[in-house]
């Protein structure tokens, strides 16, 4: 059964390019469809506290899957599978990438694909405020937080922080205003 | 030793305080590992997240294991990605004992709709920052600007977009 789970994570984490919200629909697959190991509607929760949490969403859901099936042995065994290939293939390129990314050519290739790693996280910025039904005091949120981080020296942790617990005692409050 | 230690530290942090996915951990990252610890040059550090974002797996594990090796070898690379993944298993392991009193508490409801908002101001953040220094002429902005259409509106995948622009620059420059 570990070793099973293993080889499942192991290949989820080893085929999904595109990071965490990527690999959802392939872990889905792999586990709920093929396996059987979780229903479907246990599933979208795990997924949503995956969400909600830190850290990479597709390790959150392999550790929480692993719980499920087998405990805290089943926990360290899908994380590990999903986390290692990453690990590797990143570890052989890391040994290469330093000795010629000086060369003229990769020089070049990156001075092409440095504006493209914009336009990547602009296109993610896109779509993402697109999705999430903005209005005036959460697109002032989003601006407030991009001038912050960008011309000040205060750490996103401090923003995540205040923001949530602002959000707490808020929602809180107006609670308790509308019970009365 | 030290090194190893400021690296564990380092990435158990942003580990803690990545929410909303990968790009969302850039800027605690980039302050981290190049403001406080000056381990490698904005450059580097963007050349690698586009690697990440070509290879299998999460953003967040990629750059920690490479960032590790920059700064200390394979020891580096275990320790990097040990400390960003163990907030997640701390985290996932406390939720999974006490998983009802987590999903009908609606603190944690509040703070995660709550800190929404100031997710997307980090990944913008990011983008420009990174503009900051990818931007380096005119014909940067421009691929810049063609991929940023491609991407989102053409439906092109990153890997083929990050392939495109390497290609364009050994042609353009």
């Amino acid at each position: 059964m570990l070793l099973d789970m293993f080889k499942t994570f192991f290949k989820i984490g080893a085929f999904t390019i595109g990071g965490g919200y990527a690999m959802i629909p392939i872990i889905q697959e792999e586990i709920v469809d093929k396996k059987g190991w979780i229903k479907e509607e246990d599933f979208l929760d795990v997924v949503a506290v995956s969400q909600g949490s830190p850290g990479p969403v597709a390790v959150n859901v392999s550790i929480f899957v692993g719980y499920k099936l087998n405990g805290l042995k089943g926990a360290l065994t899908c994380m590990l599978g999903t986390v290692l290939p990453s690990f590797l293939i990143i570890l052989l390129i890391a040994t290469v990438f330093f000795q010629y990314r000086n060369h003229p050519v990769i020089a070049k290739m990156f001075m092409g694909i440095r504006p493209a790693v914009v336009a990547l996280i602009a296109s993610a910025v896109y779509k993402m405020a697109k999705r999430s039904n903005l209005n005036t005091i959460k697109i002032l949120v989003g601006i407030a937080t991009v001038l912050i981080i960008v011309f000040t020296d205060i750490s996103p942790v401090y923003l995540i922080i205040i923001g949530g617990l602002f959000a707490i005692i808020y929602n809180n409050s107006k609670k308790k205003i509308e019970e009365g | 030793m030290g090194n190893l230690i400021k690296l564990f530290v380092s990435f158990f942090k942003i580990g803690a305080f990545s929410f909303g996915g990968g790009y969302a951990m850039l800027p605690l990252m980039k302050e981290t590992v190049i403001d406080h610890h000056n381990w490698l040059t904005n450059a580097e550090f963007i050349d690698i997240l586009a690697i990440s974002e070509m290879t299998p797996g999460p953003i967040a594990i990629n750059m920690a294991t490479f960032l590790g090796y920059r700064v200390s070898g394979f020891i580096g690379s275990a320790v990097a990605t040990i400390a960003v993944v163990l907030p997640s298993f701390i985290v996932m392991s406390l939720i999974f004992h006490f998983v009802n009193k987590f999903k009908d508490s609606p603190y944690a409801d509040y703070f995660f709709r709550g800190i929404r908002p100031i997710v997307l101001g980090l990944i913008a953040a990011a983008a420009v920052s990174v503009a900051m220094d990818a931007y380096v002429d005119i014909k940067s902005v421009i691929i810049s600007i063609v991929l940023f259409y491609l991407v989102t509106f053409k439906k092109l995948k990153a890997i083929p977009a990050i392939i495109l622009a390497g290609l364009v620059g050994i042609i353009v420059y």
